[in-house]
């Protein structure tokens, strides 16, 4: 077992970060501070340039990089056990790897995380855990930045005021004690999978009977409940098997990206797409959807449909598949679409798929059940499992607690996470109601907005800091284990809630210890450390599949039921890319990293089709002002081809007023026009305010200009013609001038993209990110066109300008053989290895910026200011030791991780002088990639997943005709569309 | 006024180059006049203004240094734009001093002694403003001793990469300036030896000093006239070939690399010829003005103007013929990144450049098919003035375009200046013009010594009366 | 006409003083078929001719300057062979070591900037410059051997000087102020 170094053991949680926090204070305000953000930022340089510039980048480089004056970082208190081996044989500088769990929406994912000398510095996945399988999105790997951020809650504040710990038990404790039943006693949670945080709730409960415990996030699975609560008369959790499916139809379900609390449907969807051979077959993806997401990406057949108008799709299918007609009247123009997809589904009766998305009403999913069950899908492709006693819908459950705030029931409210003030329905004016409340406590990561009304703001540990668990969807049981101690005077949720209400545990590690140490079996002690070793408890017993059958009757009950479609234009609410749902609001990374779909970065926008467009007279850019019911919020249009007609979309988490230095005042706020009537689409208005708001976008142009840069073709013409891709352009004999360098001897590195799976989510560019110190630019620099994202998402559109299909393309250094930078380096500052690596030596570079000109792939990234200056202790921290810093004026640029590549051939050099094996270097975009469509690998070793792969029919290069020879090549798109309706 | 004048006095045959009853010591005087006289207000009132225009430079190149690259509008994929623009339009404006120099002496062309002196002044003057551009583009110019010259970087022990056209460009503009210097310099001893006469004469202690030391010396024997003729004749020959090699180096700098619109074979002459073009057209700016300004109509004579309007208008055709081969070129390649580029440099969002530089470049010249107007003031030193602008559109359009919009459409960018980008320039002017200002002052601006040797040896009679005093 | 005639050993020679290029060539060539050879002349401007009047050998700057320019020549291409594939050999966009294609750019450039060198300094060699005192300065009207006047002298070093006789020589070949000069 790992004990723990003493020395880092000794130091306090409360000196320590008080004396830092103070020193920041006092920093923060001296004019000396100030003088210093503006004289070294590097935004001080585009003053003349831009003066806005300044004031964002600040905000961000603070953000990213953290305050001054943190000192070491430290160990937790508890014995935590690496996923390598243990502190004993600990070798100083060598990171170790710790698995511990992420939960969005309840659910848990696994993960590892790469720890140096104590300090967590990324986040993988977790390959023992069966929703993670060694991947970790682009939000789990970004919450690593949230440990890090300078704007946290810190430390208890009381209206305002910094208090201790001691200062809140001192009242809490007799407080608490004077609440008998608790009839006006409110916990407002996060939901949580948690059962630890569970047990410590139930004896809550047990203790205040009258107390009533409501759950809220702003984006829940509550109607699918809802639509099983319908259909079969339980609240029942789907679960999909993507993988089994050899068609499938999405209705308004972005399971590959926002509408997956994990990665798994990505997991298994891309390994029913990928193709490695002319036999191979690939499942089928039909999508209804109002606006573009990562899954409508993908899809072999794309409709595009109001929200509204999805039900009617629905319907429309089940009537065509011979199920009950529940569409009395109404009608849909898709009627030959949905034939040929019906068509489909039957003929893969068994082995299909129909899903819905959490924005869909719950009559809809209620109807997808017995289309599934028609389909006879139910248990193959579907399974449902029971949730949690006493389910009801989590909006059902706000407005009631806004009913009894209104009516003054509440004497005490407990707010246990998430932030209700900025995520709640508007109608809800949660804000005015909890000031009335007497005592309002809030346990919180961020110092927000709900933050701003309540008595006691009290500081929540980042999941990296504090011991905890979650339940994976299958009811996995997955152990959080701390990674360093809080940095700040952090509780978790269970520790207070144990603190409030005097549970038998008070430290968390016990809390989480003592739930299931029992229920170990065998040796105790042993199962434990294994259980903390591999990340999942494996003994527990998973959530077992309910056989029901749905209800017909009911179900077109309820969907005869259903609200109709109001007049005007809809609008629709997303989850967004970059914040979520506000959680990410002040995480860097996540700000930069561009949307999937519009490339946008450091804002929302009202996506709108371009007919739509045309109607209102809007193009991209114009601010609009966009009113639902009685509330009203500005936002910016950005024309979204392929979204539906007279339609919508806005996504959340944006227009944040108190979450920090990055996100305040970043895009605009969605969820002022989301009301209760209206939570995920409503209809709404639009109207012009005459203002234009600049969008920053990483990319500018979006057509392929017919150039054979991503080759695509049909699954059937695969079939006939294997090798189309390398005739897609001719390729003349090519020769050099010179007898050319030969790279056969050693390893010769070389990297495969397969773009039939990749679905273009950011996690590689975020993983790129973490592993490669690649610093935040902001939304000016990114406007001058100068992110510095070394792997990039370039997104194209295909045919129809109104209906596009769209691909991804992930571009990263394809390192050249005859690298066309490299001779054009007056300093040889780019170079070959022996290796094939085509590498920087950054301190000879000098900053010509001719190499980036005479790269055809412009994969080169420039320092044009010090976005890296004046990075504090606590920024070092999240910094990975291996790479080294850039200063200004320096090229940088992928590398495959030679650091990894270094650090596997030391291992191999130790372990007696063996070559480094097959897999054994994994370079952070192919480790964290969730389609697995990145393989990096030796090509000198015909045994090797590269080698195969370089030689299938599919595998080209682009612009290989320039005679570049790169050593990334690509293999090319496919797609399986439907005959009938080709 | 005096203009009027010439143009009675002009020969349209065979004009004579220098005008007026002047002799041996009346050219001395008018030349040596210019800078012995009282220093006029007018001057001082000039020199201030280029003089603080040369102070912006400075506190830009300051700004640029502390902050970064980034306070100019470069970005990815434009990673070269107002920098590299201006440095070729200024290393193009240097060609004309080594060239009219240079060529013209090799071929005779006496009309050249009137203007070389001044021309070469503003190749050194021209080739310092460019110099700025390479040492500054990279942000952190403290980094150049590194590659400028060939020592190794005590760091890294590591050598230049002489593959690289940069580095080429180092040896090719750092060559052509010092041998410029050089061409200069011996040219000017002669005269200086003659300033440093007349200034015993007047005894005026410090300017004998000064033109003492600067000249070295210089008798004017026999003997040194000897070498001295042979060392300018050699320099004259290694100049001209050098002169070419500069700006086909400077072309290789694009020419080498695979980015469409800049991989093009015919790079090094479009280049030479659009520099020789620019280069006139900036020597017609500044003799305009300065004979105009100092009163030099009878040595700098329409002959010498209207000789360079014909340049002009050949070297401008020459360039026009250039842009019309490289769209013929781009379309007959069949390469669709060829073709799309040329299109996109006509049609794109940068259409607005092009058309200013095919303009001011092919067309303004053609107005010197006529004699009236390759003989009107005005209208050619407007010319000389649009021909600039055209050629720094020229070298912009072929940097900024080519980059903005290459291979993959997915990186593709557009490139907006900053006031920085705008102020720097404006200061290199400011710079280029204080030094020549200050030439003028201080220095002959016309070869005494050679334009006495291609006068009629007769005048000399009128000159008996001087050996008296 | 006032001929000073100096009894004084330390002589540097007779300078005539002439209007124009072809009394001057005049001048000289009377002085040669009296039999001088040691003299010289100081012009504003290169005279044409005059080298062969006074019988001047060509000038050897060429070889000078074939020499510096070898140099350059040579040093160029060692320097680009020697770093490239000795002294720190690097792979450079899969090409070899080196290379003679991109070598020429820079090999002629340090021609040329070799060449330049050796001729400016050659030639300040062979004129002996800089020398800030000779003894021509002491001719008194010597200010317009730069201006408009062609001298001639006639250097006591020479077997036939002889005060009068020379400076009647040159009286006679039109000089308009004859005059001994102090060495």
């Amino acid at each position: 077992m790992s004990s723990v170094d003493p020395t880092l053991v000794q130091l306090s949680p409360n000196s320590e970060p008080r004396k830092y926090w103070r020193s920041l204070d006092e920093l923060a305000n001296t004019p000396k501070f100030r003088d210093w953000l503006h004289r070294e930022f590097p935004e001080s340089a585009s003053e003349l340039v831009d003066d806005k510039s300044r004031r964002t980048m600040l905000k961000l480089m603070a953000a990213s990089f953290g305050l001054a004056g943190l000192t070491a970082c430290r160990r937790p208190e508890q014995k935590i056990l690496p996923q390598s081996k243990g502190i004993e044989d600990y070798i100083p500088g060598k990171p170790q790897f710790y698995a511990t769990a992420y939960t969005q929406g309840g659910v848990a994912s696994g993960l590892l995380v790469e720890c140096h000398d104590g300090r967590p510095t990324k986040i993988e996945g977790n390959p023992r855990h069966g929703y993670s399988l060694g991947s970790a999105s682009a939000f789990a790997q970004a919450s690593l930045l949230n440990l890090y951020d300078p704007d946290r809650a810190k430390y208890p504040m009381k209206e305002g005021v910094r208090m201790k710990w001691d200062d809140f038990t001192v009242f809490a404790q007799p407080h608490f004690a004077g609440l008998g039943q608790g009839q006006d006693l409110r916990f407002l949670v996060e939901p949580s999978s948690s059962p630890s945080l569970a047990a410590v709730k139930q004896h809550a409960l047990s203790k205040y009977p009258g107390a009533k415990w409501i759950e809220y996030e702003p984006l829940n699975r509550d109607e699918a409940i809802a639509g099983a609560q319908i259909a079969f008369g339980q609240p029942l959790e789907v679960h999909h098997q993507f993988e089994k499916a050899e068609v499938i139809l999405s209705l308004d379900f972005d399971f590959l990206g926002l509408d997956s609390p994990t990665i798994l449907p990505v997991k298994q969807f891309s390994n029913a797409r990928r193709v490695e051979s002319k036999e191979d077959h690939m499942s089928r993806l039909y999508v209804v959807e109002p606006s573009y997401t990562v899954t409508g990406g993908m899809a072999d057949h794309r409709l595009r449909s109001r929200a509204a108008d999805v039900r009617t799709v629905a319907a429309e299918l089940l009537k065509q598949l011979g199920g009950l007609t529940v569409l009395n009247g109404a009608t849909t123009p898709h009627g030959r679409w949905i034939a040929a997809a019906a068509k489909d589904l039957k003929a893969h009766a068994g082995k299909s798929l129909v899903v819905a998305g959490p924005r869909q009403p719950a009559a809809v999913h209620a109807l997808v059940a017995l289309i599934n069950q028609q389909l006879g899908n139910l248990g193959q492709t579907v399974t449902y499992t029971k949730v949690a006693d006493g389910w009801r819908p989590q909006l059902e459950q706000l407005k009631e607690l806004a009913a009894d705030l209104a009516a003054g029931r509440v004497k005490t409210l407990v707010i246990l996470g998430g932030n209700p003030v900025y995520t709640a329905p508007t109608d809800l004016a949660l804000a005015d109601k909890f000031k009335q409340v007497p005592v309002s406590i809030l346990l919180s990561e961020q110092d927000n907005e709900t933050a701003a009304v309540v008595k006691w703001a009290l500081p929540e540990t980042h999941y990296l800091e504090t011991w905890g668990d979650a339940l994976a969807a299958d009811g996995t049981p997955t152990v959080q284990q701390p990674m360093i101690e809080p940095l700040y005077e952090g509780k978790s949720k269970s520790e207070l809630l144990a603190l409030l209400t005097g549970y038998k545990d008070k430290r968390p590690y016990d809390i989480v210890r003592n739930q299931w140490f029992a229920s170990l079996p065998g040796d105790k002690e042993k199962a434990w450390r294994k259980a903390l070793h591999d990340g999942i408890v494996e003994s527990a017993p998973k959530a077992a599949p309910v056989s029901a059958t749905p209800n017909a009757q009911k179900v077109s009950e309820a969907f005869a039921a259903l609200k109709p479609a109001g007049q005007g234009t809809e609008v629709n609410f997303f989850a967004s890319a970059g914040a979520y749902d506000g959680r990410f609001s002040n995480n860097a990374w996540m700000q930069e990293a561009p949307e999937p779909m519009t490339k946008l970065t450091w804002d929302n926008a009202a996506l709108l089709s371009p007919a739509t467009a045309k109607q209102l007279g809007v193009e991209s850019g114009d601010l609009l002002e966009i009113a639902v019911g009685g509330a009203k919020t500005p936002m910016p249009a950005l024309i979204q081809p392929g979204h539906a007609d007279n339609s919508i979309s806005i996504s959340l988490g944006y227009g944040r007023t108190r979450v920090g230095r990055v996100g305040n005042g970043v895009g605009h706020n969605a969820g002022a026009v989301r009301t209760s009537d209206a939570f995920w689409f409503g209809s709404g208005s639009v109207a012009k305010t005459g203002r234009k708001y600049p969008l920053s976008h990483t990319q500018e142009h979006f057509s392929m200009e017919g150039r054979p840069i991503v080759r695509e073709a049909t699954l059937e013409h695969f079939h006939h013609h294997p090798d189309f891709a390398k005739h897609a352009v001719h390729v003349p004999k090519l020769f050099s001038l010179y007898d050319e360098h030969t790279y056969e001897k050693g390893a010769q590195w070389g990297m495969v993209i397969d773009l039939n799976t990749c679905i273009g989510c950011n996690a590689c560019v975020v993983a790129c990110q973490s592993e490669n110190n690649i610093p935040v630019v902001g939304k000016d620099q990114v406007a001058r066109g100068r992110e510095m994202h070394w792997i990039r998402l370039d997104r194209y559109y295909s045919n129809d300008p109104n209906d596009p299909q769209v691909v991804t393309h992930p571009m990263a250094c394809q390192q050249c053989e005859s690298a066309p930078c490299e001779v054009v380096c007056p300093v040889a500052a780019t170079v070959h290895s022996p290796e094939g690596l085509n590498e920087m030596a950054y301190n000879r570079c000098v900053g010509t910026r001719y190499c980036a000109n005479n790269c055809p792939y412009k994969v080169r990234r420039f320092n044009f200011l010090e976005y890296h200056k004046d990075i504090t202790e606590v920024g070092k921290m999240a910094h990975n030791p291996d790479v080294s810093v850039r200063m200004r004026g320096v090229m940088e640029k992928c590398n495959y991780c030679v650091q990894r590549i270094q650090e596997a051939r030391i291992a191999a050099k130790a372990d007696g002088r063996r070559p480094i094996r097959d897999g054994e270097v994994k370079t952070a975009c192919m480790q964290t990639c969730p389609a697995d469509a990145i393989v990096f690998g030796n090509i000198n070793d015909p045994e090797s997943r590269i080698s195969k792969l370089r030689k299938q029919d599919a595998n080209y290069g682009v612009l290989e005709e320039l005679n570049t020879r790169p050593r990334t090549t690509y293999l090319a798109k496919l797609r399986n569309p439907n005959p009938e309706l080709a | 006024m005096a203009d009027l004048a010439l143009q009675q006095q002009l020969d349209p045959v065979n004009p004579p180059l220098v005008l007026g009853e002047r002799d041996y010591h009346g050219i001395t005087k008018d030349v040596a006049q210019i800078g012995e006289g009282k220093t006029p207000k007018q001057w001082y009132i000039a020199i201030g203004i280029t003089a603080s225009i040369t102070g912006i430079l400075g506190l830009m190149l300051l700004y640029l240094v502390v902050n970064g690259i980034g306070v100019w509008g470069n970005n990815s994929p434009v990673g070269w734009a107002w920098d590299i623009t201006n440095f070729v339009f200024w290393i193009g404006i240097g060609h004309a001093g080594t060239l009219i120099s240079a060529i013209l002496f090799l071929f005779r062309q006496k009309w050249r002694t009137s203007i070389n002196r001044a021309a070469e002044a503003m190749t050194l003057f021209a080739v310092a403003c460019a110099a700025i551009y390479p040492l500054f583009h990279t942000g952190r110019p403290w980094r150049a001793v590194y590659w400028l010259f060939p020592f190794p970087n005590p760091a890294l022990d590591m050598w230049q990469n002489f593959r690289s056209p940069l580095m080429w460009d180092v040896f090719a503009v750092s060559t052509y300036g010092t041998v410029s210097a050089l061409f200069w310099f011996v040219g000017l001893i002669p005269d200086l030896a003659t300033l440093r006469d007349r200034a015993i004469a007047n005894n005026d202690k410090l300017r004998s000093y000064i033109f003492g030391t600067l000249s070295l010396g210089w008798r004017g024997s026999a003997k040194a006239w000897k070498h001295y003729e042979l060392a300018y004749m050699i320099l004259a020959g290694l100049s001209t070939p050098l002169v070419l090699s500069v700006h086909t180096i400077v072309s290789f700098d694009f020419a080498t690399s695979i980015l469409p619109g800049w991989h093009t074979t015919i790079f090094p002459p479009y280049f030479v010829a659009g520099a020789i073009f620019s280069g006139f057209a900036m020597v017609m700016t500044l003799m305009v003005i300065s004979r105009w300004a100092l009163n030099l109509q009878h040595l700098i004579t329409m002959k010498h103007l209207e000789n360079m309007n014909k340049i002009m208008l050949a070297t401008g055709t020459v360039v026009g013929y250039a842009y019309a081969t490289e769209m013929f070129i781009a379309y007959y390649s069949g390469n669709m990144y060829e073709r799309f580029a040329f299109y996109n440099r006509a049609f794109g969002p940068y259409w607005w450049a092009y058309w200013t530089m095919v303009s001011c470049n092919v067309l303004v010249p053609q107005i010197f098919w006529f004699k009236k107007l390759r003989l009107n003031i005005p209208v050619m030193f407007v010319a000389s003035l649009l021909i600039n602008v055209g050629m720094w559109f020229e070298r912009f359009v072929i940097i900024a375009t080519s980059l903005h919009r290459d291979y993959l459409p997915g990186s593709w960018g557009y490139f907006r200046p900053t006031p920085v980008d705008m102020l720097t320039f404006f200061g290199t002017f400011g710079l280029f013009l204080t030094l020549f200002l200050a030439f003028v002052r201080f220095l002959p601006m016309i070869a005494i010594s050679e334009v006495k040797g291609i006068m009629p040896h007769g005048k000399a009679h009128a000159a008996h009366s001087e050996v008296a005093h | 006409m006032s001929t000073a005639v100096v009894k004084d050993p330390q002589l540097y020679g007779v300078i005539g003083n002439f209007d124009s290029p072809d009394d001057l060539l005049d001048a000289v060539r009377a002085a040669r078929a009296e039999g001088y050879t040691k003299m010289d002349a100081f012009t504003p401007f290169p005279i044409h001719g005059i080298d062969e009047a006074m019988g001047e050998k060509r000038s050897p700057l060429g070889y000078i300057v074939l020499c510096c320019g070898s140099v350059g020549l040579l040093g160029a291409f060692l320097l680009q062979w020697w770093t490239g594939s000795v002294a720190y050999p690097l792979v450079i966009g899969g090409k070899p070591l080196f290379s003679v294609e991109p070598s020429i750019p820079i090999m002629f450039e340090l021609t040329v900037l070799l060449s330049a060198f050796g001729t400016v300094l050659g030639m300040f060699h062979l004129n002996r410059l800089p020398t800030f005192y000779h003894s021509a300065f002491n001719y008194s009207k010597f200010g317009g051997a730069t201006d408009d006047r062609f001298l001639l002298v006639i250097e006591r070093t020479d077997p036939l000087f002889h005060p009068e006789k020379t400076v009647a020589l040159l009286d006679s070949a039109g000089s308009r102020h004859t005059e001994l000069v102090e060495a």
